[in-house]
């Protein structure tokens, strides 16, 4: 029999192994300018928000968001998302399930048209809500002689909403169905299952993660929302303030330990939301259109 | 032969005939079926007669219409004009669900949330209640097909965690459940390596013959044509050329396309003069029959061709390659100086290269 020597061959030393690979200290400076940059610009503000919240005590913590104003805020901030948030579940639904699964006229102008809140400032969007149906806008006299109060009021901020949360399903679902295709339904109603038990059965659960990673990140620009909101709120407290806007006015009036004591709530919303993208990503990356692209 | 596809048939077939006793093969007649896409006609005016329990291959290069026309008897897509009939009864007018067709796909098309056993149930747990079996009953019966298949004991597996060859036999289990009126494979082997495809081709037949059921199966693998199907129907262009047993499809294609598409094929430009054929300025020892005066082409087989002697009017020709080619060698010749060339099996001693030889074909067609 012949001696195989199994020795492990040394690997060739230097730096001829790893070619794609900086040396040593440029690695650690690029590495070092990451970590400086985000510690810099993103955790030191995150830790200011939570000092400056408990800096006059806990107590005043708690004092202010359970004041009348803030429980306000938390409870329209509540209500918008739970109306704005469904309603772009089921509009990113039924428009990536139109755009992926079948042809159409005018199929890549829907397509491009979901992503224009993105390419719009939400100033701009807050304003063009005020023009439409504010008491100047277009239908404002209509809208007066019928008693119905849009800006200024929930349905505004609901609608403006909405505008700027259009793309966060829709995004997510559009490539993970084109990729997947008809296959898997034309499978089903060959199988004899009605197009509603196809959809329930089949392509809902094809979407499922994708779906909550869109609805997560849907949410949480919901409910941080800012530019749009503020055009059309009308900032009236305990009415028509959101939980940024209650931010902005208790700043504005140098009320600092409760700015940031609501704000800390905000904060805690990113961090969760932060927490289920990342675990989504993790476990589900494969079926998760964003953790591809981005 | 492996050993998965042969063992336990025959222990299986009472289960199984009983499995479908409620279910005749039908007939399926296609008459006249046209489909076009926008300007563009991917089928034209198609006939086509399947009758009752046959194993039917469409077999044509892509964009030839062969998986429109699966698509059309699946219900899955709509001719322009033409009918369908399942047993003389039209089947356009019914939905994919109502036509009861069982389908599998190229790409297995398994529900990936659900597990094996559950992928193979889903057809019957999707049924109105009334004609919904119990829990346990469609347990049973996915269990029992997920035994036809040989897949027993993999039933809480996931999809992907199966290979390809062990994904499409769950899809097959699927589509059986349903107790299909015809089963329908769109490329069925298409994702699979060689050597599975070639077990999967043998254990559909043993399938077919055990089931019975009525099934067309797209392939553009003309041996896979031949071997698995009764009969091939060969599609070119949105026509079908020829629908002829897998003999008669080789032996004796009746057009051009057929005799190139199916097997190999050499091709010469011949002229007919007074009942004889030419090759440039030679006669060639070929009785033209029938044929009319005029150009043809010649189309002969590699392996169907004999070494004649230099005083016959054979094929002249010098051997300027030599290729291997499964269990046998291929030579190519070269003929009136390299204007033409064509391929063709030789004993040994004619193997050495630039050595001048002459050649006639035993089965050979001219087209006109």
């Amino acid at each position: 029999m012949t001696n195989l020597s199994m020795a492990p061959v040394p690997a060739p030393a230097g730096r001829g192994t790893e070619v794609t690979t900086e040396t040593r200290p440029v690695r650690a400076l690029l590495i070092g300018i990451a970590v400086a940059f985000l510690a810099l610009f993103l955790l030191l503000p995150l830790g200011a928000v939570f000092v400056e919240a408990f800096r006059v005590g806990a107590s005043a913590y708690f004092d202010a968001i359970s004041e009348p104003d803030a429980l306000a805020a938390i409870r329209l901030t509540l209500i918008v998302a739970a109306i704005a948030v469904p309603t772009n579940l089921v509009f990113g639904l039924a428009a990536a399930w139109a755009i992926a699964k079948f042809e159409f006229r005018g199929k890549s102008l829907l397509n491009a048209l979901i992503d224009l809140p993105f390419s719009v400032s939400p100033v701009i969007a807050g304003l063009i809500y005020v023009l439409l149906f504010g008491a100047q806008g277009y239908l404002g006299p209509y809208l007066q002689s019928h008693d119905i109060q849009i800006v200024f009021a929930l349905p505004g901020i609901v609608l403006a909403t909405i505008f700027v949360t259009v793309p966060f399903v829709a995004r997510e679902l559009v490539p993970l169905m084109q990729e997947q295709g008809t296959q898997d339904e034309e499978a089903a109603l060959s199988l004899g299952a009605s197009g509603w038990q196809t959809f329930f059965r089949v392509t809902l659960p094809n979407v499922r993660w994708a779906l909550l990673y869109g609805v997560v990140l849907c949410n949480a620009r919901a409910m941080g929302e800012f530019g749009a909101v503020s055009v059309v709120s009308g900032h009236i407290r305990g009415k028509t303030n959101t939980m940024p806007l209650h931010v902005e006015i208790l700043y504005n009036e140098y009320n600092f330990a409760a700015a940031f004591a609501v704000a800390s709530l905000l904060a805690l919303l990113a961090l969760f939301t932060l927490i289920v993208k990342a675990t989504l990503e993790w476990r589900y990356a494969g079926q998760i259109a964003a953790s591809r692209r981005h | 032969m492996d050993a998965w596809a042969s063992t336990s048939f025959n222990r299986l077939s009472g289960e199984q005939s009983r499995l479908h006793k409620e279910e005749k093969p039908v007939d399926v007649t296609v008459q006249n079926v046209a489909r076009s896409f926008g300007t563009t006609a991917a089928l034209h005016g198609v006939s086509l007669d399947i009758r009752a329990g046959e194993l039917i291959a469409l077999l044509g290069p892509s964009g030839s219409g062969k998986t429109t026309l699966l698509r059309i008897l699946a219900g899955l897509d709509v001719p322009t004009s033409g009918r369908v009939l399942f047993d003389g009864d039209d089947a356009l007018g019914l939905t994919v669900q109502e036509r009861n067709v069982g389908l599998v796909f190229q790409s297995y098309a398994l529900f990936r949330h659900m597990t094996v056993l559950e992928n193979v149930g889903f057809g019957l747990r999707v049924r109105p209640r009334a004609r919904r079996p119990s829990r346990s009953e469609i347990k049973r019966r996915s269990l029992e097909l997920l035994e036809l298949v040989q897949l027993s004991g993999l039933e809480k597996r996931y999809p992907t965690q199966l290979s390809g060859g062990q994904r499409q036999r769950v899809a097959f289990a699927r589509a059986l459940a349903i107790q299909p009126r015809v089963l329908l494979l769109d490329e069925p082997f298409g994702a699979l390596d060689a050597k599975v495809r070639r077990d999967l081709r043998r254990w559909l037949r043993e399938i077919h013959d055990r089931t019975g059921h009525t099934t067309v199966f797209v392939t553009h693998d003309q041996e896979e044509a031949l071997e698995l199907a009764d009969r091939v129907v060969v599609l070119n262009n949105g026509k079908i050329e020829q629908v002829g047993t897998p003999d008669e499809i080789y032996d004796e294609p009746n057009s051009p396309f057929v005799f190139s598409f199916i097997g190999e094929s050499s091709v010469l430009p011949v002229h007919v003069r007074n009942g004889q054929v030419w090759l440039e300025d030679r006669p060639l020892d070929l009785p033209a029959g029938t044929l009319r005066d005029g150009p043809g082409q010649l189309f002969l087989r590699p392996h169907d061709v004999d070494v004649v002697s230099k005083a016959r009017n054979g094929i002249s020709g010098i051997v300027t390659t030599v290729r291997r080619h499964g269990g046998s060698r291929r030579f190519e010749l070269e003929i009136d100086q390299g204007r033409e060339h064509i391929e063709v099996e030789l004993p040994e001693s004619e193997r050495s290269l630039q050595s001048s030889v002459a050649v006639l074909p035993r089965r050979w067609r001219i087209y006109q």
